[in-house]
């Protein structure tokens, strides 16, 4: 499709899949010049889906994650950031793309779900014809047909009463029926890639299982890469098959779902799983927080970024201090990024951190 | 929507009841507080060298000896059912609504708004045209390229529009394009439109360009400010990741948001601008409503005061009637809550 | 997209287009007379005392303006300088001031009648014969009914109350008299007698020297009964005169066309020589100003003057200059010296102000020489016949303060005292002349507190409202007078005479309540031989003048724009402007 194509590239290093993934983000920096500094949003940064596959990428605010959906949309407004790298989506790569080539994409081969569908909607225009307007620009079909098609994703998102709905303004749906609509209108052009950055955060946690359980079942029907962004462990639990873990920028753990709850190796990941509330066994203690909180991006700390907030840096001299941890694979394409020897991160999880939670 | 207009007409005719008492009032009753007589509110009407007896005669025929709610009275239902004033000749008939009768220039006043309005609105509406399509589009320009060279120009030409007074813009402007090159109609030009379409806009052009150079200016700051907020919302970006292209995401999606305040601003500019666009009117000698007042005020002449008062009223009032229902077209938040 | 781009750049084009020909606004349009095949050179002044351009070339239009509205059309009603000089064009009253430069115009001569009025009965008995052959625009002949119909009209203040009053006041109408509408049956010859067609007497109350001057306002221009309309008539006037109406329409405008039925040879006075008028109303002043010099204008009706913002320019460009006319006017600008409000009941605190006034800074407030007017020491300006030069206080230019704490002293306030002065406070030069008096007369520790009124209500409710005067201390009040022609009575009996000014307010005179000077006034009216009238004049002038009432301050000048391609331009004095029935237009 884009002379950007190789047919040579090896995928970067990462858990899950074989052959081409159908997005592959390598050594991904967006850096922001302002009148304070340069804001390192996203500082090198590799990952991959394949189609039918979920990616979870995992931080805190201010790690990056929404400005790596945004590059990989392609939305940085042109002048304000710096893009280096390469964001190849099914091989076209869009950091190299023409804006409007990447605005073609947009919606069609990957689409977006936001936080708050409340703001993200028009709230001048009825659901029905935001759906219809993100349909017709990648299909030329009347507006009837495009109204029906509306209605048919409206209904495939469990709105009920379609053809009543689709004349309701965003601000008269419930706020899991306007995720829904969302949804609809991100999938309303059957997307290959669908970005979800924090689908169920301004949800209610019953519905925020429901729009879940939704998502799911729809990778399913439209064989789509997923990637979902969400600050909560306990959201890409059961949804994601990998999870990128990330902290000031940069990928700190990365690995299949089933390594990342079961074997975590970075201390962060530990806060992150200590922080997260467990319905399925009784627990014996209190939650356990990070300390401190998230690293300026403008300087962020020496050596491991993480090391003011970690109880075990001073384990390792002072290497976290000085020096900054490579993302390496420790075994099975499970890659962390610390300077504790992998021995030593089993041993502190089995015995100090596991225990607790 | 049928029963919330309704009740905001009824609405409006009550405020209007009160803002004519209070016009009322003010011409009236407070010079008599202050402490002039009938006799010294008579001689306003009367000549220079005018006996006792005739300015007896004219406080009586004024109705001056009358208590105030009285004279209101009188005036109100000249108002709903006309009267009929004693010229000394002959007897005129003032049909309603009758809002009053000017013993200066032995006209009734309504019809004499009647004869003026048109001009005001002429004016007013041709320069909301001009000054809605610069204003916005330069602040929509000027939000899209905001800190380029295009941005801060029209700033700096915003601040200039808003600073200078238009009764000096509109005679250097007539000093210029009408005497100097005599490219456009010189001041006191006024064409009907029924009567020469053509003739019409070229008499008025002038006008329309100083008037809507002042608020071109205003909208185009206000239009920027708007824009650089919408564009910064999440549905702008909802838009953008739609696949749309940028013309559609800034026109549809941006320029609408920022609209509704643009709206209810350019609801009541245009209300008090048919209430007298006065300076414009004075200074281009445009026989509008505007220059009618004035005309009554220098005259002192108080039922021309107290009509075109009224007659503002009554726009201001319709203007904000008006942008409360052109809010509920623009926002459907508005309309089903 | 590019569109707006362009139109933002053509408005900013505008801008920058406006602020350099602000800058440059001296060099635009000054008019020299070019290729108009003028032979008259401008000059300034050169309409004053002889006619500027003169000509006898008929044709062309002449447009006119005038700041507000008409007061109103009506012969019967109107009460305008302007508006009785432009009257002339569309009727003719019995008499009329001669239409000549310089003084010559203080001279009656007959217009609807053939010679001046015959008195006889001592004076009460007025006679004047018409002309034959004078026709309505209708081609009706003016009979002499139609001059006593017109003349008994107004005397209707219920349907015309803005009109003078002269004729009521004077003819000897009989009891029961209301109106032409209300009282039409009632026999009024005891007031005007019309033997014949050609004929008219009119008979006074009581003798009165002047009626002559009666016989030249426009209320003795003849109106026919049949088409008198009251009120509306206004609206839609018969012209006697070489132009009648046309377009009519009020507060806006009119055009006057030529009326086919006038005859020259029944007129020694007019040369009609546009073919037309073209009057817009209710025009932007300033805009005024900048069209006369620009040529898009020939007149600007009102007479009075350019306004503040074009002064500076037209007097300091010679070249615009010599297209200026400044001619003084019979008109005093005075501040009346309340004896009602202590300590002015005491003569010599009066007196204390007659000296310690700097005369210099009254002139600065008015504009200075041009733009204000002369230093004024009597009542009467000079261009009324009886004027007499004197000056009794000899205060100098900047005031004596020695006479004036002397003064004082004798006042038996030799610290000066406290009151208050009026002004009228729309009137910036009344203003500043205020804040003169205060300044001044600080000096001898007269303190002065300054209180300005809207002048819509200045003499019906503040100044001329003689209990408020009392209650407000308003010792002082700025003052103003015109008179309604050039005439010791016209100019006097409004502002000296005590028995005018009313208790319920409206009255000029404020402070001058002198009886000997009443019953001079009295007895100068009944004055037939012309010289000693006149004289009589001058001394009531000397009279009020003693009693230090009135502070005279300047007789008025006016800065006229002389109108590009105007004919036989000149000042009329009688009217302090350029007379309109005489001009015409290249």
């Amino acid at each position: 499709m884009s002379e950007s194509t190789s047919t040579l590239r090896e995928p970067a290093p990462g858990p899950t899949g074989d052959g081409e993934p159908f997005l592959d983000v390598r050594d991904l920096r967006v850096h922001f010049p302002t009148d304070d500094g340069l804001v390192k949003s996203v500082d090198g940064l590799s990952f991959h889906v394949h189609r039918g596959k979920t990616l979870g990428i995992v931080g805190e605010s201010g790690s990056g994650k929404s400005v790596t959906s945004m590059s990989v949309m392609g939305l940085h407004k042109q002048g304000t950031a710096n893009i280096s790298g390469q964001i190849l989506v099914d091989g076209t790569d869009v950091v190299g793309s023409s804006p409007e080539i990447v605005r073609k994409m947009r919606g069609k081969r990957m689409a977006m779900i936001f936080q708050d569908p409340l703001s993200a909607m028009h709230p001048y225009y009825t659901v029905g014809n935001q759906i219809i307007e993100a349909y017709r620009i990648h299909n030329d079909v009347s507006k009837d047909r495009a109204r029906q098609h509306a209605i048919e994703m409206l209904d495939r998102v469990g709105i009920p009463e379609p053809h009543q709905r689709v004349d309701s303004y965003p601000h008269q749906y419930s706020g899991g029926r306007r995720q829904r609509a969302m949804i609809a209108m991100a999938l309303s052009c059957d997307p290959e890639l669908l970005i979800a950055d924090e689908p169920t955060t301004a949800l209610d946690v019953t519905v925020q299982a429901q729009i879940l359980d939704l998502i799911r079942d729809l990778q399913k029907e439209f064989h789509s890469a997923v990637i979902i962004i969400t600050h909560d462990l306990g959201v890409v639990a059961e949804l994601a098959d990998d999870i990128l873990v990330m902290y000031a920028g940069r990928s700190v753990e990365y690995g299949t779902a089933d390594q990342i709850f079961n074997e975590p190796e970075h201390p962060y990941t530990w806060g992150l799983l200590g922080s997260m509330p467990r319905f399925d066994r009784v627990r014996s203690e209190r939650l356990l927080p990070i300390p401190g909180s998230p690293p300026s991006l403008i300087n962020v700390p020496k050596g491991c970024a993480f090391n003011p907030r970690c109880r075990f840096a001073d384990l390792n001299g002072d290497l976290s201090t000085t020096e900054r941890p490579e993302l390496v694979d420790a075994g099975h394409n499970h890659l962390v990024a610390c300077h504790l020897p992998p021995a030593k991160r089993r041993e502190l999880w089995r015995d100090e951190i596991q225990p607790k939670l | 929507m049928i029963t919330y207009i309704i009740r905001r007409l009824v609405a409006a005719i009550v405020l209007l009841f009160v803002v004519s008492a209070i016009t009322f009032s003010i011409f009236y009753l407070v010079p008599r507080l202050a402490g002039a007589t009938p006799e010294s509110l008579a001689t306003r009407y009367v000549g220079r060298a005018a006996d006792v007896e005739t300015v007896e005669l004219t406080a009586e025929r004024l109705g001056f000896y009358d208590p105030i709610w009285v004279q209101y009275g009188n005036w109100a239902k000249g108002v709903v059912v006309g009267t009929t004033y004693d010229m000394g000749a002959q007897d005129v008939e003032c049909p309603a609504p009758c809002l009053g009768y000017s013993f200066i220039t032995r006209q009734a006043v309504f019809p004499e708004l009647m004869d003026r309005a048109p001009v005001t609105f002429a004016l007013a509406i041709g320069a909301s045209i001009l000054w809605l399509i610069t204003g916005v589009s330069i602040g929509v320009l000027s939000a899209l390229k905001r800190g380029s060279f295009f941005d801060r120009f029209a700033m700096i030409f915003a601040l200039a529009g808003v600073s200078m007074p238009i009764f000096w813009t509109g005679l250097m402007a007539l000093a210029f394009f009408s005497y100097k090159f005599n490219i456009t109609a010189p001041g006191g030009s006024y064409t009907p439109f029924t009567q020469n379409p053509a003739a019409w806009a070229y008499d008025l052009l002038l006008p329309w360009i100083t008037l809507s150079l002042l608020f071109s200016a205003q909208y185009a700051r206000l239009t920027r400010a708007g824009m650089l907020e919408t564009m910064n919302e999440d549905y702008v970006r909802t838009a953008r990741a739609k696949g749309l292209v940028e013309k559609r995401v800034v026109v549809k999606h941006g320029l609408r948001g920022a609209l509704t305040p643009i709206v209810t601003i350019f609801g009541l500019d245009f209300g008090l601008l048919i209430g007298g666009a006065v300076l414009t009117e004075r200074v281009f000698s445009l026989n509008g409503l505007g220059n009618y007042a004035v005309q009554g005020i220098f005259a002192n002449d108080l039922p021309k005061i107290l009509g075109v008062t009224l007659l503002a009223a009554v726009f201001v009032v319709m203007a904000n009637l008006i942008v409360d229902i052109l809010y509920a077209v623009v926002d459907p938040r508005v309309r089903t809550r | 997209m590019r569109n707006t781009r362009w139109r933002a750049l053509g408005a900013l084009a505008a801008v920058a287009a406006l602020t350099l020909s602000a800058c440059g606004g001296g060099d635009s349009g000054d008019g020299d007379g070019g290729d108009s095949g003028s032979s008259a050179t401008p000059e300034f002044n050169a309409a004053l005392s002889e006619v500027y351009n003169p000509s006898d070339k008929k044709g062309g239009i002449i447009k006119a303006a005038h700041s507000s509205d008409w007061d109103t059309l009506d012969p019967g009603e109107t009460y305008y300088g302007f508006s009785w000089n432009f009257a002339r064009l569309y009727g003719r009253s019995l008499l009329m001031f001669k239409a000549a430069p310089g003084d010559a115009s203080n001279e009656l001569v007959p217009d609807l009648a053939e010679d001046l009025g015959e008195p006889s009965d001592g004076g009460k008995t007025w006679t004047y014969k018409i002309r034959e052959g004078v026709k309505y625009e209708d081609g009706t002949e003016v009979t002499a009914a139609d001059v006593k119909y017109a003349v008994l009209r107004s005397t209707d203040k219920k349907t015309f109350p803005n009109g003078p009053a002269y004729f009521e006041q004077f003819l000897d109408l009989p009891k029961g008299w209301e109106s032409v509408y209300k009282t039409p049956d009632l026999d009024t010859d005891q007031a005007i007698e019309t033997p014949d067609d050609y004929t008219i007497v009119f008979h006074l109350k009581q003798p009165f020297a002047g009626f002559d001057y009666l016989a030249q306002l426009t209320q003795t221009m003849p109106i026919p009964q049949d088409k008198d309309s009251g009120a509306e008539y206004r609206n839609e006037i018969v012209s006697t005169g070489p132009y009648k109406f046309q377009d009519l329409q009020p507060g806006k405008g009119f055009k006057l066309v030529r009326n086919d039925q006038w005859d020259q040879s029944t007129d020694p006075n007019r040369k009609a020589l546009p073919d037309g008028w073209d009057v817009q109303l209710n025009v932007n002043a300033d805009d005024i100003d900048q069209r006369l010099q620009t040529g898009d204008l020939q007149v600007d009706l009102a007479g009075t003057g350019v306004q503040p913002a074009a002064m500076s320019q037209v007097l300091s460009d010679p070249a615009k200059k010599a297209n200026v006319d400044n001619p003084t006017i019979a008109r005093l600008w005075y501040t009346s010296i309340n004896p009602t409000v202590k300590p002015f009941d005491n003569i010599d605190c009066r007196k204390a102000v007659m000296y310690a006034m700097d005369h210099k800074s009254y002139q600065t407030a008015y504009g200075g020489e041009f733009a204000g007017g002369d230093l004024a020491t009597t009542i009467l300006p000079p261009q009324i016949p009886g004027y007499e030069k004197f000056d009794l206080f000899q205060a100098g230019e900047t005031g004596d303060l020695d006479k004036a704490k002397q003064a004082l002293a004798d006042c038996g306030q030799p610290d000066g005292f406290e009151t208050a002065m009026a002004f009228r406070s729309d009137r910036p030069k009344e203003e500043a002349t205020a804040e003169a008096f205060q300044q001044a007369l600080d000096r001898v520790g007269i303190k002065v507190e300054l209180k300005g009124y809207p002048a819509a209500t200045y003499f019906s409710e503040n100044c001329g409202l003689p209990p408020f005067v009392v209650k407000n201390n308003l010792g002082l009040c700025t003052n103003g007078w015109g008179a309604d022609w050039n005439d010791g009575f016209g100019f006097l009996s409004q502002i000296v005479d005590s028995r005018v000014i009313r208790e319920t307010g409206g009255s000029s005179n404020t402070s001058v309540r002198i009886p000997e000077v009443d019953k001079m006034l009295d007895a100068a009216v009944l004055e037939l031989d012309d010289a000693k009238r006149e004289a009589d004049w001058a001394e009531i002038d000397k009279r009020v003048m003693e009693e230090a009432v009135v502070y005279p301050g300047v007789y008025a000048k006016s800065v006229l724009v002389r109108g590009q391609d105007l004919t036989n331009v000149f000042v009329n004095d009688s009217f302090g402007m350029y007379d309109y029935m005489s001009m015409g237009v290249q």
